[in-house]
């Protein structure tokens, strides 16, 4: 019995620009089940933070418009909800960390200021109320003397401290699901294990679903069950994190691992997947990692389905078999 | 240059402070590590400039002289002893006026207390008021009594010159406070919203733009009873338009940082994202066509009332004594007092114009 919060169905964000149409996400379908942790991996530009910002209704409207497809969280479809009522569910329900904790806390309100400020949006909380809450939330994210911190302005603190702030701010209601947008991109490695320990501990107190957006596969190992690899706005592979570390299947998965250096593959050079992703206005009709892809054959230059490849492991390759056989032999 | 110090140090707080020279809104100042803020750094720019500064400390000084007017220049003396009974009417008059205390009867009547027969009184420094009239000292030369002479009606004009400053700073300040409403307003919708709206409005601005301003005040004070209060508000409608198009680009600019995005995913109202989150972070740029506004009004009040459709008669401002000197070309001190006066207060509201857009403008610092 799975407990689905969260259930996107061939999500289309798409933006119109003077070159041309950018499909940005283009046909995205994944599930978020409380208390577990989905990870979406892909490069700059593959689109995981639009799918982000979609379900939220975050895209800027024009350029950006949703082309097509449901995000239903709970039994409301998200993208057919009023400006009012989607507002009540951001912050509430579903809550969201970005990148840059450095940008993302408006500098002229204290940190206690600003959480306070979320406790009252939804809750309707009292100031003083409201205020108390934000230095129990401080002290929830392990910030030392919460009480004085409260009363610091976002430029006062390192980054790692504004991180557990935003973090502080986006739990002050509870949410259900958690959105975090490559949470720890901007911190030194110290400090990142320090946030993710706070964002595991966390959902294991609220039950929360957690969608970590990253592009750090050492994060996702760590952290998710499930894993949705995403390559120019589309799902290529998507499995549980065991299964898609021990046997990858998309070409593109394998490189992402491939590049990732290991203490024991002693002093080789890094591996490298060559090629750019293509540009965003013209991809090509099929395979859109074909140009890049070693095993490349004629038929890839038809669209490719995500199809069933077992256990739920779900891979847009129809060469996959003898992809995984190539690495074997 | 090279042996001034204060350019050296200048020199040296840009190259500390190498992401301040982006742009100028908070939120740089705070990505700065240098851990100064945004406000901290302006202030010092600010004091660095010297003309400013001073011009700061006149204009404050100024507006002490207009609230202590009734003090200074008045024909209620501070201390009267009448009839055996003793009386303070300088101070005393403020009491009356808000209807908190009453004055004897035979005090009421009279406006003049140089009149009654006190055995003993302390007047002002400048014992005439400024709408006082004098039939027997008209056109007096500057000297003796009046230092600044009198008009046409025997006023004093050195008294008229102290009150005007509360006309002329009230003037500056309200029809700026009106501009900055509606510039602020419709600047941050335009900025804020894009799209339909910042066309429509943007194009409103040009167009209220391309009229000259002076010309709409005239063709506007012409339908308007003359009065202080309209005087205001017509100024104060036709000034917004440089505010608005500042508002606008600062809105535009701040609206695109992390946290405004941050807020929207909390669940904040577009109302709220304006006027909480982006309001504060956009406002210090629109200080300084505020302070040449404040400027441009107490001119336009003057050329107003000495066209003579500006206050009314009785009401007294640098700009209806200036009209004064219209009548008698030989009354000179009519045309040189006031118009340096509002030379004067023109000049320091632009000089501290001037501080304020290099002490908020990062490109220019160093270079002031």
């Amino acid at each position: 019995m799975t407990n689905t919060i969260l259930r996107v169905n061939d999500l289309k964000t798409w933006f119109d620009t003077e070159s041309g149409v950018v499909r940005a996400v283009d046909g995205v379908s994944f599930e978020v089940e409380a208390g577990r942790t989905l990870g979406i991996v892909g490069e700059s530009g593959c689109g995981k933070s639009m799918t982000a910002y979609s379900i939220l209704g975050l895209v800027p409207q024009p350029p950006g418009r949703i082309a097509g497809g449901e995000v239903f969280f709970e039994d409301r479809d998200l993208l057919k909800l009023s400006p009012r009522q989607i507002r009540a569910i951001r912050g509430n329900e579903i809550a969201m960390i970005f990148q840059e904790p450095m940008t993302s806390l408006n500098p002229v309100f204290t940190v206690g200021e600003q959480i306070a400020e979320a406790v009252r949006l939804h809750q309707g909380a009292d100031r003083k109320d409201a205020w108390r809450r934000a230095v129990e939330l401080l002290d929830l994210v392990d910030i030392p003397l919460p009480e004085e911190r409260a009363e610091s302005y976002p430029h006062e603190l390192s980054g790692g401290m504004r991180q557990r702030a935003m973090i502080a701010m986006a739990i002050s209601c509870d949410p259900k699901l958690l959105i975090a947008d490559e949470p720890t991109t901007a911190l030194d490695v110290t400090i990142q294990a320090q946030i993710l320990d706070v964002l595991r501990r966390l959902q294991e107190e609220l039950g929360m679903g957690l969608m970590l957006i990253t592009h750090d596969l050492g994060i996702v190992a760590e952290m998710a069950h499930e894993v949705l690899v995403m390559y120019a706005g589309q799902v290529v592979e998507r499995a549980d994190v065991k299964t898609l570390f021990g046997s990858p299947r998309h070409p593109y998965t394998r490189g992402l691992l491939a590049s990732v250096p290991t203490m024991s593959s002693g002093t080789e050079e890094l591996s490298t997947i060559e090629g750019t992703v293509p540009d965003p206005v013209g991809f090509p009709a099929g395979c859109r990692f074909a140009p890049r892809c070693d095993f490349a054959v004629e038929a890839c230059g038809r669209p490719q389905a995500l199809e069933d490849a077992g256990d739920g492991h779900l891979v847009r390759c129809g060469e996959w078999q003898r992809v995984v056989q190539a690495e074997t032999v | 240059m090279g042996s001034d110090p204060s350019t050296h140090i200048n020199n040296e707080a840009v190259n500390d402070t190498p992401t301040e020279a982006l742009s100028g809104t908070p939120a740089d100042a705070v990505m700065n590590e240098g851990g100064e803020s945004f406000w901290r750094l302006t202030r010092k720019e600010f004091r660095k400039n010297r003309p400013a500064l001073y011009s700061l400390y006149v204009l404050v000084a100024m507006a002490f002289l207009a609230l202590t007017a009734d003090l200074i220049a008045g024909n209620k003396p501070y201390y009267m002893v009448y009839q055996g009974e003793t009386y303070f009417p300088a101070f005393r008059q403020y009491a009356v006026y808000t209807g908190l205390m009453d004055w004897p009867e035979e005090l009421r009547t009279r406006r003049n207390f140089k009149r009654y027969e006190y055995s003993e009184a302390v007047f002002p420094l400048i014992p005439y008021a400024p709408d006082e009239i004098r039939l027997g000292a008209r056109y007096e030369r500057p000297g003796g009594d009046h230092p600044f002479g009198t008009d046409r009606l025997g006023r004093d004009v050195l008294s008229g010159l102290i009150h005007g400053t509360r006309y002329s700073l009230t003037i500056g300040l309200v029809s700026v406070g009106i501009s900055l409403l509606i510039g602020v307003g419709l600047g941050a919708l335009a900025g804020y919203l894009g799209g339909w709206t910042d066309l429509i409005l943007s194009r409103v601005f040009e167009l209220w733009a391309a009229i000259p301003p002076f010309f709409l005040i005239i063709t506007a004070a012409a339908f308007f009873p003359p009065s202080l209060f309209w005087i205001m508000i017509i100024i104060g409608f036709t000034g917004w338009v440089g505010i608005a198009r500042l508002t606008r680009s600062q809105f535009l600019q701040v609206r695109a940082f992390d946290y405004i995005a941050a807020a929207r995913a909390l669940g904040c109202s577009n109302l709220r994202i304006m006027a909480v989150h982006i309001l504060p972070n956009a406002i210090a740029p629109v200080l300084i066509p505020a302070a040449f506004g404040v400027a441009g009004a107490i001119l336009a009040e003057s050329g107003l009332s000495f066209l003579g459709i500006g206050v009314p008669a009785e009401v007294i401002t640098w700009g209806s004594l200036l009209a004064g000197a219209r009548s008698n070309i030989a009354a000179w001190w009519l045309v040189i007092v006031p118009g340096f006066a509002i030379f004067i207060t023109v000049t320091l509201y632009n000089l501290l114009g001037d501080g304020l857009r290099d002490a908020l403008d990062p490109r220019q610092r160093g270079t002031a």
